[in-house]
């Protein structure tokens, strides 16, 4: 496969279009892999391709219920950022921001990052506080961010909802100028064509029934087409890792499903060049423009366990009623689509990237709402791990013993519930 | 919108009710061992497909109930309430008359 550039656009252009071939084969699976990942989104996907690049590893299979990034790879709001606290999570988040200012490069395919800034309101001098000691823990840990006075606010984003008489009044914000949003198909076809150059088998519609052990060891899965056989074996299906995890009766996790609905307006013209954040009150909403136009923008989860793809109205009441005390100018814009993704919520909002019983199973999974910033570092991390058979010390607390050895990564502050995670 | 059959308030949206948790979750004594701790607080069975969960009527008689539910589809099967004793004193024929 020729690699992609401006000069094959012009020529292509020149001849119809009829240059291009396809950006990844549909193989027929081999009888046997160095290394199967379950899950063809962006985390598998990208595990499969750095373990190629970085590792050398590419007798590798991707195996795929659906079709890739069809899960929650199609289903975000396509925010990245790197604006954490907590120790693990500030650096592996850092490292995911790096990746994402030099992915289109690395993939030669376009991403379209567009570092247009994450802005999160404030409302209160406690507020203001609390994000002045999260943005001071970050640069002192090598991640940058600001503190924007209202006059700095009004000056970047003019039409918000300034009114003294609002119910929540702006006073400033905190604000990530590096974080911004990307093309979120362009992410997982970029990395499928990646990981397919090194020689990466991306077997979609084959939904894995069954694990097969033999004296201790994964030995293979078997899938709805048939078993493919593997010396090792990464989970990484979050949404639906419960299910997954059940084959290898290693009992349970601390995982939840959960629902989040995202939505998007008809395509305006331009009218909101950063990503705007407001949490106050029990509100919670984040709203960015697209490329093309539409306003893309999400809230809460539904509340309560779901494993269906759909969501409920409260949470289009709830998130409506945000956006229109956030940016009034929306009132009358009219929703295009929305939709909803299966979660892996954790019981501390954190992720896990580790080992599990099973000397060779390897499991990328509880990425609760964030799993699309930390696709990058995800796939660098796991596949490291799979490569070398032991965690970065970025990654060293990702595990599921950390609930019982005390050291539990809750961001948010908010205990072992689930839902409360976002 | 999911309706829940509240058994002390009738037939209401589900936005009046506030998701608790998996009923099946057996919490153990005070002085139960740290695993049996850990098991009840952290970890789930996360099932996919019909599940006894407990849900409180915040925005109505505030009983927590339990609900019997398929997470795949939310169809809700059955609803009674959560406590045992509260399920006895509504059936009157379970109702101990007071001493005269």
């Amino acid at each position: 496969m020729k690699p992609y550039s401006a000069w094959k656009v012009f020529v292509n252009g020149m001849n119809g279009q009829k240059g291009w071939t396809r950006a990844w084969r549909d193989p027929e699976p081999k009888k046997e892999y160095d290394v199967i990942i379950v899950g063809a989104g962006l985390h598998g996907l990208a595990t499969a391709y750095y373990l190629a690049k970085n590792h050398g590893v590419t007798n590798i299979a991707v195996v795929e219920k659906g079709w890739l990034g069809g899960g929650n790879g199609g289903r975000n709001t396509t925010i990245v950022r790197s604006n954490y606290m907590m120790p693990g999570n500030r650096e592996f988040y850092e490292h995911s921001l790096k990746l994402w200012e030099n992915l289109s490069h690395d993939l030669n395919y376009n991403v379209m990052f567009s570092q247009r800034a994450h802005v999160s309101l404030l409302h209160s001098p406690a507020a203001r506080d609390a994000a002045a000691r999260r943005y001071n823990t970050m640069r002192l840990t090598g991640t940058d961010g600001e503190l924007w006075d209202l006059p700095t606010l009004r000056r970047n984003i003019p039409h918000l909802n300034f009114d003294a008489d609002a119910r929540f009044p702006i006073t400033g914000a905190m604000v990530q100028p590096r974080a911004g949003t990307a093309r979120h198909d362009a992410v997982a076809w970029g990395y499928a064509r990646g990981a397919d150059q090194y020689g990466v088998d991306i077997l979609q519609n084959r939904e894995v029934i069954a694990v097969h052990r033999d004296s201790g060891k994964i030995t293979g899965v078997e899938t709805t087409r048939g078993l493919i056989k593997a010396k090792k074996v990464g989970f990484a299906v979050a949404g639906n890792t419960s299910r997954l995890w059940r084959m290898t009766d290693l009992g349970q996790l601390p995982i939840e499903s959960h629902k989040l609905q995202a939505f998007v307006s008809e395509p305006l013209k331009p009218l909101l060049d950063h990503v705007v954040v407001f949490g106050v009150g029990g509100a919670h909403f984040y709203i960015s423009q697209s490329d093309k136009g539409g306003m893309v923008f999400g809230g809460d989860l539904d509340w309560y366990k779901s494993y269906a793809q759909r969501g409920n109205l409260p949470i289009v009441q709830d998130v409506a009623e945000c956006a229109t005390s956030v940016l009034p100018c929306l009132g009358r814009v009219r929703l295009l689509r929305h939709w909803s993704g299966v979660m892996d919520m954790s019981m501390d909002g954190s992720a896990f990237i580790c080992k599990t019983p099973i000397s060779n199973l390897y499991l990328n999974a509880g990425w609760n709402y964030g799993g699309f910033k930390a696709s990058p570092a995800s796939g660098w991390f796991f596949a490291d791990l799979i490569a070398n058979d032991r965690p970065d010390p970025v990654i060293q607390n990702f595990t599921l013993d950390r609930f019982s050895r005390g050291i539990n990564i809750d961001e948010r502050g908010a205990g072992p519930d689930p839902k409360l995670h976002g | 919108m999911l309706r829940i059959q509240c058994p002390f308030c009738g037939l209401r949206d589900h936005s009046e009710f506030s998701y608790g948790s998996d009923a099946s979750v057996e919490y153990p004594p005070l002085d139960g061992s740290q695993e049996a701790w850990h098991d009840a607080v952290f970890q789930r069975e996360n099932i996919d497909g019909v599940q006894f969960e407990t849900w409180q009527h915040t925005l109505g008689c505030r009983m927590w109930i339990v609900v019997e539910r398929n997470t795949r589809t939310h169809d809700i099967l059955s609803v009674r309430p959560a406590h045992d004793g509260i399920a006895q004193a509504l059936n009157p024929s379970l109702m101990i008359e007071p001493d005269q």
